[in-house]
């Protein structure tokens, strides 16, 4: 297993910047996942890493070594594609085995490596199919076994759980992190989905518009986050950010008579997550909008002064739409008003 | 889905019965004049032949040099030694120039398509006197090989074309994934790209084959000894201003198409699939 450094990488098509001075480091055996938006650049900086896409400015080291100018196949990483890419002309044995076969590998040698690696993804029964008679679950397996094969120092996943069902996305999250207990790989893992991102992750990079925008263990992203962005990106619902006038003590909101028991000075944006709010006898008063029941629990839409929030609670909820609630506050978040970033 | 009425489905069968008959009738009227004896023109318009004989097949077939060879063997062996090196050497070099052009960015890239497009605007009689001097410089009239060149250089800018567009609906994820498990440019070429193209391989080396084995024109141009004729200038030597053998004529008309028949039935499967790829993407 292999270290990945990225030192203060740039890429740029022309006069797009994608990647903008981009600097992490993923240690040996860490499970890293790159997390974003759609056009936030983290497919782009995978594929530098893979040796895809060529660097503009910054270095890439893989395992404490120079990677920018190595051909794919001479840096040691394994990728998996979000469309798996599987060779559609090769049986699943062929497919594991292809980079064995080019790596010259005597047939009974990589063969027995096939098996081996199809023995620890269950994938035995299927050697002898054709991609095109296998289902997305199953060749989801394959392409992480054509991947395990190699033996990398680094594995690469891009968005690897995508086009999976949701039951079998939950199945395979489960897979990937039993695999990466048992392989003690270094993974750099791109998703959009931060369920994904919180629950595979050793440590989280979350990027928008090419920059980093903060990097942490998901409860570091979850309790502490940097700026706005990464509060609104990582938890579900997304934070609720109210514009505020802080008071000392206590602060005011646009369109509410009755002061926050928050403290704080100047204009700053106050962060709320649903689960940190619950519906109390007394408290910030609110009128119920719409609610929506997930099962065990139900999001609350309350409107706020000029302000909508959503508030978690358990079910069964006792308040009807039009009914006025008060909200109680557990844990709050300060933000510059300005720049988004966090107030401490 | 309301099924379609008895009326619809009459007049759908009418009209496809109109046109198998119209597709047939011809090939039928030539098979009774092969199978017809004497050397006249048909003029009955009635297709089935009322008496059978082979004696037209075995003339034209049994032709012989005026050293006593076996002339009609010769003429065939040159034909198919003409069409399969065209279809060899046509998909060598449009193969490659089709993926370059579908994968790399290079100056003179959109210029090269055009100029591809451009030459086949033309006809193929346009290219007739240059062409003879070419070869003529290069000593290679009445030559197999010189109609080899000739007709393998025609036939690539359409097999660029067609290649190209089979190429630019295969994923590049497989490249990657290829170059990934560390494969050289050529071996994700070799074992991954041509592998997944034999549709379009197959359709487009046809075309260079029927190109090459109905020309006629440049054929008769640019060769001049029997022995060296192609089977087309045969057929035309059968039926010209002094002489019309008819019978003879669509007898050799049909052994000629045999070879192209089978090799449509053996590679039809691949004819439909390279056809209708990349009418879908993905």
């Amino acid at each position: 297993m292999a270290t990945v450094t990225l030192d203060n990488l740039h890429k740029a098509y022309g006069e797009t910047v994608v990647l903008d001075g981009v600097n992490v480091e993923v240690a040996s055996g860490e499970y890293i996942v790159l997390v974003g938006p759609s056009g936030c650049g983290k497919s782009t900086l995978l594929r530098c890493i893979a040796g895809l896409e060529t660097i503009t400015a910054g270095e890439l080291c893989i395992g404490g070594k120079r990677a920018n100018e190595r051909a794919p196949r001479d840096r040691g990483v394994a990728m998996v594609f979000q469309s798996y890419a599987l060779y559609p002309h090769m049986t699943v044995r062929d497919n594991m085995a292809f980079a064995l076969k080019v790596a010259k590998v005597s047939k009974k040698e990589r063969y027995a490596q096939v098996d081996e690696a199809a023995a620890l993804l269950e994938l035995t029964p299927l050697l002898d199919r054709l991609p095109g008679q296998l289902s997305g679950g199953q060749r989801q397996r394959v392409a992480m076994g054509r991947a395990i094969v190699r033996r990398p120092d680094v594995f690469l996943f891009d968005e690897p759980l995508s086009n999976l069902d949701p039951a079998l996305r939950g199945h395979m999250r489960v897979e990937l992190k039993r695999m990466h207990r048992r392989l003690g790989a270094t993974i750099v893992h791109v998703t959009h989905d931060q369920v994904e991102a919180l629950t595979l992750a050793d440590r989280i990079v979350v990027l928008d518009k090419g920059q980093v925008q903060q990097v942490g263990s998901p409860r570091d992203l979850f309790e502490r986050p940097a700026n706005v962005f990464v509060a609104t990106f990582i938890g579900a619902p997304a934070m609720n950010l109210l514009p505020v006038i802080g008071e000392g003590e206590t602060c005011r909101l646009e369109g509410l008579e009755q002061a926050l028991p928050v403290s704080g000075t100047g204009a700053f944006t106050l962060g709320l997550r649903p689960s940190d709010m619950f519906l109390a006898d007394s408290g910030i008063p609110g009128v119920v909008d719409v609610i929506e029941s997930l099962g065990s629990e139900a999001m609350v839409h309350v409107t706020v002064g000029a302000h909508d929030v959503v508030v978690r609670a358990e079910e069964p909820v006792q308040v009807n739409s039009g009914d006025v609630v008060h909200l109680k506050l557990s844990t709050v978040h300060r933000f510059d008003g300005t720049t988004g970033r966090r107030l401490e | 889905m309301r099924a379609p009425s008895w009326v619809r489905v009459m007049l759908v069968h009418l009209v496809l019965l109109v046109v198998t008959v119209a597709a047939l009738y011809p090939v039928l009227w030539v098979l009774k004049m092969a199978l017809t004896p004497g050397q006249s023109f048909a003029v009955d318009p009635w297709p089935i032949p009322q008496t059978v004989t082979f004696e037209n097949f075995a003339h034209v077939i049994n032709t012989e040099t005026s050293e006593g060879g076996w002339l009609f063997g010769r003429q065939l062996f040159n034909s198919l030694v003409i069409s399969l090196s065209t279809a060899a050497v046509g998909l060598a070099l449009s193969t490659s120039a089709a993926y370059a052009l579908s994968r790399f960015k290079f100056v003179g890239k959109e210029a090269g398509m055009g100029a591809f497009l451009i030459t086949q605007m033309f006809p193929g009689v346009v290219m007739l006197i240059p062409l003879y001097l070419l070869l003529d410089t290069m000593n290679l009239l009445d030559n197999l090989l010189g109609l080899v060149f000739v007709y393998a250089t025609t036939s690539v800018p359409f097999s660029v074309w067609t290649l190209k567009g089979y190429f630019d609906t295969l994923p590049r994820e497989l490249e990657e994934a290829a170059m990934m498990d560390g494969a050289s440019r050529w071996q994700t070429f070799t074992q991954v790209v041509l592998p997944l193209a034999t549709p379009a391989l197959a359709v487009t080396g046809l075309f260079s084959f029927m190109t090459a084995w109905n020309e006629f024109i440049l054929a008769t141009t640019l060769v001049s000894k029997p022995e060296q004729f192609t089977l087309p200038i045969v057929l035309q030597r059968y039926v010209n201003d002094y002489n019309a053998e008819w019978g003879h004529f669509a007898a050799g008309a049909i052994l000629v198409s045999l070879p192209v028949v089978a090799l449509f039935f053996a590679l039809q499967r691949y004819f439909v699939e390279g056809l209708t790829a990349g009418s879908v993407k993905g």
